[in-house]
């Protein structure tokens, strides 16, 4: 047994790029949720993303393409479930299940063509001699763009939220969808953009597995990536840069594990493949306990159906 | 319509498949059916078994039927599955995944005129033959080349179950890098997963930050090579040849070949030769390939490669030949002595000179 | 303009009239699909519908049904007390697998002695046990620390897959299966398997057991006071609270039966149509009845039908792929249609649609 083996920075290089992917699905997702709306069909976005975007990367050459086709698909899918729940005022739950369930089935039906190919490289960002810093540059100057558009997304929708009347206007329909709609907001559009916007960054973050972290296409390949976002976001108590350390965190534990066992360090195999599931339950307690805040700050008609004249 | 059906079903349920005719009495073409624990298109293990499968077809042309079902749980869908082939006709059926073996028995002994063959397994019946590769001849090779290559002396191998076929792999890669460089140490991984491209990647990439520049794989998507080939480390193809990946990272593959197999065995039942059997293939036998060595891998070692799969191939040299220990210090096999095929078909040790302990 | 307007009462006609409704808007969606990747619609649907039950070999693939529709009925029927009650428990999938590990390992551990009246039960009891332990886990968080119990239920799954990959391996490995992964089956091992209890018709104990379910659950919710305490907290959680219901306990009881049943299901499994626990064991049908639950509007009879059809789509769709050639994934995205037109037209239970401008808009 030898720790020392494991260099640390490479280890946090590592963990950004595992984590990017639910970090990107679960940011979306928190703006779904703070808008009231809980969808647990990011499984089901991610890998339509995946496909969409991985198409797009090989027809065009062009990751960018690639990228906002991925974005473009997650969120017309994510249509589906808008106007299920929105128009038809389906159950979220219900709605959310078929809503994985049918993207499985459908990038699986588009991808049949796409299998074997590989996706055009995406390069590291230049940095210069940033890159150079010891420790630090390795850490954070030495990735593909998508880490850091990863990064940009949380802090703009901190923002957004934080600072925008847009932002408030969204959080008061997700606290209360009917003082809302009485003060003349759109619930339903809002909710649709919401929703829409969740769809968008979940099919990023399948692309970003399609066309960066593994870079291939394979059916069923985000591994329920997806449900582990949905976990990020109640683990980050609906709170942006909390939902980015709920991911790194999720990752490095991961990345961690594998990296234990590479380093030769005797570790019970099948029980360290449960301890990032366990840890992020461990931490849903700690969470949802502790002061009572973190529980308090989810929205408050999440996950109810809202209809205007009820 | 629906009496008569009642009745035939009744019939058929008395008899279930004993009065189904002979091939040669009937001349409808011969009914092939394939059970494919996966998707055609997962890139490895279902994959390989569908084109085989396809050149089998081709083959043959119009004097088979080919019928498939891909993405079949293992358990009480695999019967149906299997059940559904047989009443449809099916003369053979091949069922592809070690989770199958149960459920093919069970239906066999339904069905005494249906053909069987399942793959990986150990439980034979009059109708039932087995049929598995030698895989581990194969990663003698890769092993191979994984010691002469490597730089720091450290290889990494990504595990998925630990299971007899992936110790047996792991047992002969590192025997075999030994033997092109003493120094070699390897780092073996455990992924508890068949199927999970990101958690292959960051595994790879795990390898890589411990200083392993050679990675063999036992998992079957490209995702490793992927990130090798980010990382400019070596590594080599599995169950595909992943030429796209050569001549660097891929420096060579061991390729599931399992169309010589099927031809053979569909055959057989053609002539009504086809008989209960085990079959243990190997490189010899076609069933295992080594695709073409490729990149930075130096004229002598690649022909000394070269040689040992041609030799395994000849059966002149068998990849675990003492003296050879167990982990723990034991004696296994004395010089010149060669594992019986009982001890490999369950192999449950590392070999001398591994590191870490098998997950129990 | 389009209105929606909510009825006084959920209409009877309609959440009759809605699900042959969803079943018809699907197939003509699912054709054009078929259609789309090449194949005859109408043979398709009727391979998909008509087949397994009027088909050739109807008197196989009726058994069938029941063979797949038992768990995820005996599942869903659990699932839906709670989703009664907005108590989500996501994870029976969970559940299911530590009932059949639990059942699986008190029969193995018997093995091999004769003992039937004695073995049988008491995996039963096991299975039960184990599917109630994994379910009390997020029961107990949400109680106690107020943790979400959809995420925890969730997460459990995982930890429970693991934990039956380290079972197939380690603990219950066969013995005598040469090292390899799996154990014993216990369909050969007559004290403890769960076998057909009339010859050809698919139904095992699990199949009696979901029936049961679906009387019991019946009964429960129109004559009982939890079934009445479970419908108050659905409909609304501030009046269940004047009404005397004690949420916490609720959610307990609630999760228990869930879990329980599942548990039960995964055992009725392993020992019978599945046979072994081995690293694949699970197939999905922890998720699947959550579909089911849905479908059968949380209604126990309407989730015994909804069981039902969901099994003659998974059974049809086999017999599309493997005489058609359609992919498997298309089954799939045919049966998430299904489901978002049951999802859609369900509105026309609750609500009038009324064209033209309405006196509060």
């Amino acid at each position: 047994m030898d720790l020392s083996t494991i260099n640390p920075a490479i280890l946090l290089a590592s963990l950004m790029i595992a984590s990017t992917p639910i970090l990107l699905a679960a940011i979306g997702e928190l703006v779904a949720e703070k808008s009231g709306v809980l969808n647990l069909g990011v499984e089901g976005m991610m890998i339509t993303g995946a496909i969409c975007g991985f198409i797009a990367a090989v027809e065009t050459g062009s990751p960018t393409m690639g990228f906002l086709a991925a974005a473009v698909g997650g969120a017309v899918l994510s249509m589906t479930f808008g106007i299920l729940t929105q128009f038809f005022l389906s159950n979220q739950v219900a709605t959310g299940l078929a809503l994985t369930l049918f993207g499985l089935g459908l990038s699986s039906l588009m991808g049949q063509s796409y299998v074997g190919l590989k996706p055009p490289p995406v390069g590291d960002i230049n940095f210069g001699p940033l890159a150079d810093i010891p420790f630090l540059g390795r850490v954070l100057f030495q990735h593909d763009a998508m880490v850091y558009v990863s990064i940009l997304i949380v802090a703009a929708v901190w923002a957004f939220l934080k600072f925008t009347r847009a932002g408030l206007i969204l959080r008061a329909v997700g606290e209360s969808h009917g003082a809302a709609h009485a003060l003349g907001y759109k619930v339903v559009a809002v909710r649709l953009a919401a929703i829409a916007f969740g769809g968008a960054c979940a099919g990023l973050g399948g692309a970003y597995l399609s066309l960066v972290r593994v870079p291939q296409w394979t059916e069923g390949m985000t591994a329920g990536a997806g449900w582990i976002a949905l976990a990020i976001v109640v683990f980050g108590s609906w709170k942006p840069w909390r939902v980015l350390i709920g991911a790194y965190l999720f990752g490095g534990v991961t990345v961690l594990q594998l990296n234990l066992q590479a380093a030769g360090v005797e570790v019970p195999v099948e029980y360290l493949s449960m301890s990032p599931y366990l840890i992020t339950i461990l931490v849903l307690v700690i969470m949802s306990s502790g002061r009572g805040r973190a529980a308090l700050n989810a929205p408050a008609s999440l996950g109810r159906t809202f209809h205007a004249s009820s | 319509m629906k009496r008569r059906s009642l009745l035939a079903g009744g019939a058929a349920a008395a008899t279930l498949g004993l009065v189904r005719p002979g091939f040669a009495a009937s001349h409808a073409p011969l009914k092939v059916g394939f059970i494919y624990v996966g998707p055609i298109n997962d890139g490895g293990w279902t994959q390989h078994h569908h084109t085989s499968a396809l050149k089998m077809k081709e083959h043959f042309g119009d004097a088979i039927e080919l019928v498939y079902q891909e993405n079949v749980p293992e358990g009480a869908d695999a019967e149906r599955a299997m059940t559904q082939m047989a009443l449809g006709g099916a003369n053979i059926i091949f069922t592809t995944s070690f989770g199958f073996m149960d459920p093919t028995v069970n239906v066999a002994a339904k069905f005494p005129n249906v053909k069987f063959e399942h793959c990986t397994g150990y439980k034979t019946a009059d109708n039932v033959g087995v049929y598995s590769a030698r895989f581990y001849e194969g990663r003698a090779v890769t092993g191979y080349l994984a010691g002469a290559m490597t730089k720091s002396n450290k290889i990494g191998y990504i595990g998925s179950f630990p299971i007899p076929e992936v110790i047996r792999g792991i047992n002969s890669s590192f025997i075999h890098a030994r033997k092109a460089n003493p120094e070699v140490e390897m780092n073996v991984v455990w992924v508890s997963t068949w199927f999970d491209p990101a958690k292959e990647a960051d595994a790879t990439q795990a390898l890589l930050d411990q200083g392993v520049d050679v990675v063999l794989a036992h998992t079957d998507s490209t995702a490793p090579l992927a990130v090798l080939e980010k990382a400019g480390a070596l590594g080599f193809g599995q169950a595909a040849d992943m030429y796209e990946y050569a001549p660097e990272p891929r420096i060579s593959s061991i390729i599931d070949n399992w169309a010589p197999y099927y031809i053979e065995r569909v055959q057989a039942v053609m002539d009504e030769a086809w008989e209960s059997q085990n079959n243990w293939w190997g490189i010899g036998d076609g069933m295992v390939g080594i695709g073409e060595i490729t990149g930075p891998v130096p004229a002598e070692v690649k022909a000394e490669a070269e040689k040992m799969r041609d030799d395994i191939a000849a059966g002149s040299y068998h990849p675990f030949t003492g003296p050879l220990n167990k982990q723990d210090g034991s004696a296994w096999l004395a010089e010149g002595e060669v594992a019986d095929d009982g001890t490999l078909a369950g192999m449950n040790f590392y070999v001398e000179g591994i590191d870490g302990s098998i997950p129990s | 303009m389009i209105r929606l307007e909510k009825r006084p009462q959920p209409s009877k006609a309609w959440s009759y009239a809605t699900p042959l409704l969803a079943v018809l808007l699907t197939m003509v969606a699912g054709g054009a699909l078929f259609a789309i990747l090449g194949k005859d619609p109408l043979l398709a649907i009727r391979t998909i519908f008509w087949e397994p039950l009027f088909g050739e070999f109807a008197w196989y693939y009726r058994g069938q049904l029941l063979i797949k529709a038992g768990p995820l009925v005996l599942i869903a029927i659990g699932l839906s007390l709670g989703f009664r009650a907005g108590i989500w428990n996501i994870g029976a999938e969970g559940q299911y697998i530590m009932g059949a590990i639990f059942g699986a390992a008190v029969g193995l551990a018997f093995y091999p002695m004769e003992a039937r009246w004695l073995i049988f039960p008491l995996m039963i009891i096991a299975g039960a046990f184990g599917g109630f332990v994994w379910a009390m886990i997020p029961a107990l968080l949400k109680t106690k620390f107020n943790t979400n119990e959809i995420l925890v239920s969730l997460l459990l799954v995982y930890v429970a897959e693991q934990f039956l990959a380290s079972m197939a391996l380690g603990l219950l490995r066969n013995p005598e299966g040469s090292g390899f992964p799996g154990s014993r089956n216990l369909q050969q091992y007559p004290a403890a398997a769960n076998g057909e209890l009339i010859a050809g018709t698919g139904l095992h104990w699990g199949g009696v057991a979901a029936l049961i379910a679906v009387i019991l659950a019946y009964i429960l919710l129109n004559r009982h006071m939890l079934g009445f305490q479970i419908r108050v907290t659905g409909e609304s959680p501030r009046a269940a609270r004047f009404a005397g219901v004690k949420p916490n306990l609720l959610v307990v009881v609630c999760m228990g039966i869930s879990g329980g049943l599942a548990g039960l299901a995964g055992l009725f499994e392993v020992a019978g149509p599945a046979g072994q626990i081995s690293i694949d064991f699970n197939s999905g049908y922890g998720f699947t009845a959550i579909i089911v639950a849905f479908l059968g509007r949380l209604h126990p009879v309407g989730i015994l039908l909804a069981g039902l059809l969901l099994a003659l789509t998974y059974i049809g769709g086999e017999a599309a792929q493997a005489n058609l050639g359609l992919p498997a994934a298309a089954i799939q995205a045919f049966q998430g249609m299904l489901l978002f037109f049951l999802l859609a037209v369900d509105v026309l239970t609750n609500f009038r649609v009324r064209i033209g401008k309405g006196e509060m808009a």
